[in-house]
Order: C-alpha cells, then structure tokens, then sequence
C-alpha cells in the first residue's frame, strides 16, 4: 500500500521523555497533547482576563481597570477564546484522537502537523508579546473597519492582532488538509466511512468548514495590511473604501467559525454519551447527516451578524429563515443524544455530566439564537448583552463543556491514569452554578438596554443587581476552573492507574495500550466489521455485526 | 499498519477508488480548494470597486505585452503535463527538460509582471493612488507571489529530479506540485479577463 511507504521515513523518537524529544516530535499523540495544554494555559489567560471586566462591571461606576486597558481586555479575551483556546482544543483533541480511532499509525502529513503546532504557539506568544510591549489589540475580536485604519489605530495593536490571529489559523487550515487526508486515505482496512466514529466524522465535516471558512478571513486581513502598510484604500471611507466589506469577509469567516467550535464538541459527546449509556448511539446516519447539513447552511447566514447595518426586508428575512432553518439538523442532533440516553444504564461520570450539562445549556442557548435570528428581535437587542449571554451559552454550555468533557474521557489514555471523580464533581457543579449564575442574568441586563463594549454602567434601575450576580457567578466559574487545573496537576503523579480501557469502550483507541506506542498500536486491531469493533471483540456474543449491518 | 495483519474487506467500490488517491495529490487538491476561496475574496473586493477609478486607471495597463506572458504562464501548464508524462514512461531526461522549461516560463511571467509594476511606479502609480490602484495590486500581487512559490517548488522538484529521485515509480509529487501550478494558471485566467479584458 503507498501510503504505509509515505509514513515510514517519519524519523522515530529515541528518548521517550526529554524536553527535546516533546520539541522535535511529530507524534500525532504528543502534539495533540502540546495542543491541549497550549489552550489550556491560553483559557487561563483569557479567564482572568474576564475576571478583571467582571470585577469593573462588578458595581456601577467601577474604578477597577481604565477605559482603555477594559478594551484591551475585551479584545484579548474574545480574541484568545476563539482562536487560542476554542480552535487549538477541538484540534487538540482531534489530533489526538482521530488516527487512533481510525485505526491509523499516524497523520497523512507528521511534519506538517508539527508545523501546526508551532504557529499556534508562536502565533499565540506574539499576541500575548503585545502586552509586553505596550501594543496590546484594543478593536474588538472582530476589528472592524474604519476603527482598524490607520488613522484611527495609528500604533502596532491592530497589526499584533492581524499577525496573531493569522500565524494560528495558517495552522489551523494545515491541520484541517492533515485531517482531511488522514480521514480520507489512512482508515484501517474495514473502517468504512459509514463505521467512522461520529467524532472522527465531525472533525471531517470541520475540517472542511476550516479550510472553506479561513481563507475569507486571511483574505481580509491581508487588504487590512496593504491598507495599514502600504497605503491602501480598501476600507477607506475617504478614498471610496467601503468598511462594510470587511464586516462580510469578517463573518463568511465568523459565522462558519462559531460550528468550527461546535461540531468537534457534538463529536464529543457522540463518543462519550453512548458509553456512558451503555448503547449505541442513536441515529448514527441521522447525526453524520445533520453534521452535513448544519456545516452547508453555516456558510450561507452570516448575515444575520449584520442585521443592524442597514440591508433591506427582504435580504434581512432571508438570512434570519436561513438561520433559523439550523435549528432542525441541530435539534435533530439533541434528540439522538436523548434517544440514546433514554433507557439506558447511565454511569454519571464527570465526562457524563457534563455532556449532560451540555445538552440542557446548548437547547437553552439554541433557543436565544433562534430569537436573535429574528430580525425585529436582533434590531431590539443587538450591542446588548442578550447578544453576549446567547453566545456564551453556546460556546461554554456548548464547546467547553464538550472539552472539558473530551478531557475527563481521554485523559486515561493519554496518561494511563485517570482524573480524579471528586474534583471533577466538584469542577462540574461550582463551573455549571458559576456559568448559570453568570450568563442566564446577562439576558436580562441586554434587554433591559445594557450595551455591551462599554467599561462601566450607571447605577439604572436592575442594572447593579444583575451584574453583580454575574460578577458573582464569574468567581464560581473561576474556582471550577482552578479545580480543574489542580485535578490535571494531581492526577499526572497520583491520579489513579487507568488500565487501557477504563470506560468499557466501544471505539480502537481504546484497543491500545494507555498511553499508546508511539506507532499507536502494537497488537493487531480488532476486525473492523461494525461501528464498534472493540465492542465485538470484548463481547463477541453480542457483536454489532451479528445484529445489523454496520454500513 | 499494524492493521495490514487483516485481509481487506471487500469494501464499495467508491471507496476503494479513494483509497487508491495519493496522499500528496488529495493534500493538494483540498489546499487547491481553500486558496480558491482566498482569490474569491480578493476578486469580489476588485470587483466591487473596480467602477471607481477604473476610466483613469486601465489605460495605463499595456494588454498586448500581458498577454504575451500570459501565454508564458498558460504554455508552461502544457510543458508541466509533457513532463509527468515523461517521467510515466520512463524518460528521465525527458521530463528533467520539460520540467526546466516550466520554470524558464513561469520566471518569464514573473519577469514581465516585473516589467509591468516598475512601469506603474515610474509613473507614479501605487497602491496609495486610488481604490483601484489597491486592488490592482493587491490581487496581481497574490497571483504573482503564488507562481513565485510554485517556482520555489518546480525548481526544488527539478534538483530532486537532476538527482534522480523522480522516477517512474516516484512522481506523485510532482503530479501534486502540477496540480497546485495548473490552479495558478486557472487563477491568471480569471485575473487577466477581469483586470485586462474587461473594460
């Protein structure tokens, strides 16, 4: 086979646990670790960087932080969450994950997903390098036009912003064509596209979604730069530039973006779900479909980000239709993960709860959006913060949990020990009260008329309350978090022995041993005849393939 | 793969037909496919301003002297197939040749649109003159530092083919570098039409 010739001259690793041989690896495995604990340190940051606008936003009149150093904050902290800690975790994951349930030794391409990972660090240390020198991004995650020209921004911010939010995502589409190849060519013989694992499939989908949405993105920073650097005028209102070009590349990127960061979660819990539930999962052609479905309508709706910049009725109504049609595949999606909970023998572990934790604050944050892609709606709320409650209801109740939950379910096999039970109750419970107490007031602040982007606020009837709740709940989320750390931290050395297959799970990187070799698997793979070949081998006399087809 | 150990399933036969793809050309085929959408992005932002200040603007482009290197460009797409092709039969030196033809033209283009923005800038036209200026830079400019890197990788294709590692059995790579060349030159095709052609 070719492509077995393609991986062999990859140079193998000697020592197993120097600091060199982490540098200079390019293990699938170890990178998709490095990935992980990139976001992780970068989640971090970007954490307290929301603690110290939640202590200004404590009490009306605040005089915590300045004016500017708040907007700073603000844009370091979206900025870092989407494209150091959001992206770099589900890729992280996937790195990790995808060749091993596929049954493949490594990725099509070892070296370029090396590459990867460096971007994403140094990309993300020249971002953070801007704090050190004085120049840290201060235009929003979104940087639009004209506030980004170079009149209006006349030092390096924006340009720490471009660079740094470029170099990750070269990366990222890098790893999105690894992904892609590997799916693609290097299943073990038997894994049929239809017996992919869900999460495998999803990064499928996203890998596509990344390599199709990115380019816009790069397309409008690169204008942005001949306009800040060589004079140009592509966003120029003075020399006929129009800013609203950039809002449209900004969201064919943006929009996309938002299920980049949501469908590797739904991979997640279409692993974990089923084997905490001890069933297949339900609907597995339906799940694959919706995925499908979901990542065709993403590109077609960006507009409802632009609902407020003046286009007509029937523009505006057709972007908020569209939108609101992404409900069906997505509720489908729920629905399975019900229907295979449903009657069956649930193990609430920490990566349980939070899949469930999931499945209850992604319908609720669903269920804003699809109030926000009404148009009257949106032109009532938007720049308030129902806007920010919405979506950090999906991006934390949906994409963090779902990695923290891909944490608790693969760590075992990534250390050989697992996470302790305890701490992470008590991660779920303080983050989930934190998250609630946080988000579920800032709706009401936005409707009551509260804008977001702004330092502080007057003492108006509701408003103090309100805030001070969420500036509450911030601190819970904070001490979940930090359990979260300590429990990485404590299990590494005292966390306890896993074996290889703690879950009695159903997909082959559980086949292998915890951690696995570097070449992945040392023994033969079970046959692959259905969906769940470790299953069959486990438990021949109930083997999928005796009962149905498998694809 | 240690999955190699299982006798292969008899799978679908459309599945069969992927398996068989190589890595390096599917790599670059889906690559191919994100910097297209990069070039549809450049192409909508010359096409939305391409009405203000186009009257002034195009007349200082020289057509007829483009389209001679644009002919460079589209034949070196043909030369690039007579050396896969070569190097499929077995002709080493056969391909080696076609292979350095390729670069000779691609550098040809390259030096034409040399030509080309030297004598913009003589005449004082940068980006900084008008929108259109800006977008005329912009997307010539991406579409020259594309074939630039394609030169990079036929010309490290043709040292690793001088010494003999492109063989009959091993041309994948250059298939995939030809793929990426032949979008370069579908890219011009387009570039050329809108900036040149349409007036």
């Amino acid at each position: 086979m070719a492509t077995i010739e393609q991986v062999a001259p990859v140079p193998r690793l000697t020592s197993a646990d120097t600091l060199w041989s982490w540098v200079a690896t390019v293990d699938h495995k170890r990178i998709g670790i490095m990935y992980l604990l990139g976001a992780l340190v970068f989640l971090v940051i970007a954490g307290a960087e929301a603690l110290l606008m939640r202590a200004q936003l404590a009490t009306p009149g605040g005089h915590v932080i300045s004016p500017s150093f708040y907007n700073q904050l603000l844009t370091m902290h979206g900025t870092s969450m989407v494209f150091l800690v959001g992206t770099p975790g589900v890729i992280g994951f996937a790195n990790y994950a995808v060749p091993l349930m596929i049954g493949a030794r490594d990725m099509a391409f070892p070296r370029l997903n090396a590459m990867s990972l460096w971007l994403f660090i140094f990309g993300g240390l020249l971002m953070h390098f801007s704090f050190l020198a004085g120049q840290t991004p201060d235009t929003g995650w979104f940087s639009y036009a004209p506030l980004t020209a170079h009149f209006a921004s006349p030092d390096y911010r924006v340009d720490y912003w471009i660079l740094g939010t470029l170099i990750p995502s070269i990366g990222t589409i890098a790893t999105a064509l690894n992904l892609i190849v590997t799916i693609f060519l290097f299943r073990a013989p038997g894994m049929t596209i239809r017996r992919l694992p869900l999460f495998a499939w999803m990064m499928l989908i996203t890998s596509f979604l990344i390599i199709w949405a990115f380019p816009p993105l790069t397309a409008a920073q690169a204008m942005l730069l001949v306009d800040r650097w060589l004079g140009g005028h592509f966003f120029n209102t003075m020399a006929g530039g129009l800013p609203i070009l950039w809002q449209h590349l900004f969201w064919a990127f943006g929009h996309p973006e938002v299920y980049i960061l949501i469908l590797p979660a739904f991979g997640i819990l279409s692993e974990v779900i089923p084997v905490f539930s001890r069933k297949p999962i339900f609907g597995y052609n339906f799940m694959a479909a919706a995925t499908v479905a979901i990542a065709f309508l993403s590109y077609l709706v960006w507009g409802h980000h632009m609902f407020a910049t003046g286009y007509s009725i029937p523009i505006n109504a057709s972007w908020g239709a569209l939108s609101v049609l992404i409900a069906v595949p997505t509720g489908i999606k729920i629905f399975n993960y019900i229907a295979t909970m449903w009657g069956g023998s649930l193990h609430f572990t920490t990566a349980m709860l939070f899949c469930i934790g999931f499945v209850g604050t992604f319908v609720f944050g669903g269920l804003s959006g699809v109030t926000l892609a009404l148009v009257p709606i949106d032109w009532q709320v938007t720049d308030t913060y129902y806007v920010v409650g919405h979506f950090h209801f999906v991006l934390i109740g949906g994409t963090v949990f779902g990695l923290f939950a891909g944490t608790y379910y693969w760590f075992p096999k990534m250390t050989g020990r697992l996470l302790s039970e305890r701490l992470g109750r008590w991660h779920f419970w303080l983050f989930l009260i934190g998250f609630l107490l946080t988000f579920v007031p800032m709706h009401l602040t936005g409707l009551i008329g509260m804008p977001r982007r702004i330092y502080t606020y007057p003492a108006y009837p509701g408003w103090s309350e309100l805030n001070a709740i969420s500036s509450i709940g911030a601190v819970f989320m904070a001490l979940g978090a930090l359990a979260f750390v300590w429990n990485i931290i404590r299990s590494l050395s005292h966390g306890e022995k896993a074996g290889d297959d703690p879950w009695d799970a159903y997909t082959l990187e559980w086949a292998t041993s915890s951690p696995p070799p570097p070449d992945n698997f040392r023994e033969p793979l079970p046959p692959i005849r259905s969906r769940r070949p470790f299953w069959d081998r486990k438990y021949p006399d109930e083997a999928d393939w005796k009962t149905e087809h498998g694809g | 793969m240690a999955a190699e150990a299982f006798p292969r399933e008899a799978g679908h036969a459309a599945e069969e037909r992927l398996r068989a793809i190589d890595p390096n050309v599917l790599g670059v085929a889906f690559f191919i496919s994100s910097e297209a959408l990069f070039f549809v992005s450049l192409i909508i932002a010359f096409v939305v301003y391409r009405g203000r200040d186009l009257a002034e603007a195009t007349g200082h482009l020289d057509v007829g002297r483009t389209a001679i290197f644009t002919v460079a460009l589209l034949a070196s797409s043909g030369t690039i197939m007579l050396a896969e092709r070569q190097f499929k039969r077995g002709s080493l030196g056969g391909g080696r040749a076609w292979l350095a033809v390729t670069v000779l033209l691609g550098l040809t283009f390259l030096i034409g649109q040399g030509i080309e923005y030297l004598g913009l800038l003589r005449q004082d036209i940068t980006p900084q003159s008008n929108l259109w200026a800006t977008t005329f830079f912009t997307l010539t400019g991406f579409h020259g530092l594309h074939v630039f890197v394609g030169l990079i990788v036929l010309s490290i294709l043709l040292g690793v083919a001088l010494a003999g590692e492109v063989t009959r059995r091993r041309h994948t790579a250059l298939t995939a570098a030809g793929l990426y060349w032949h979008f370069v030159d579908g890219v011009w095709i387009v570039v050329f039409s809108l900036v040149y052609l349409w007036r």
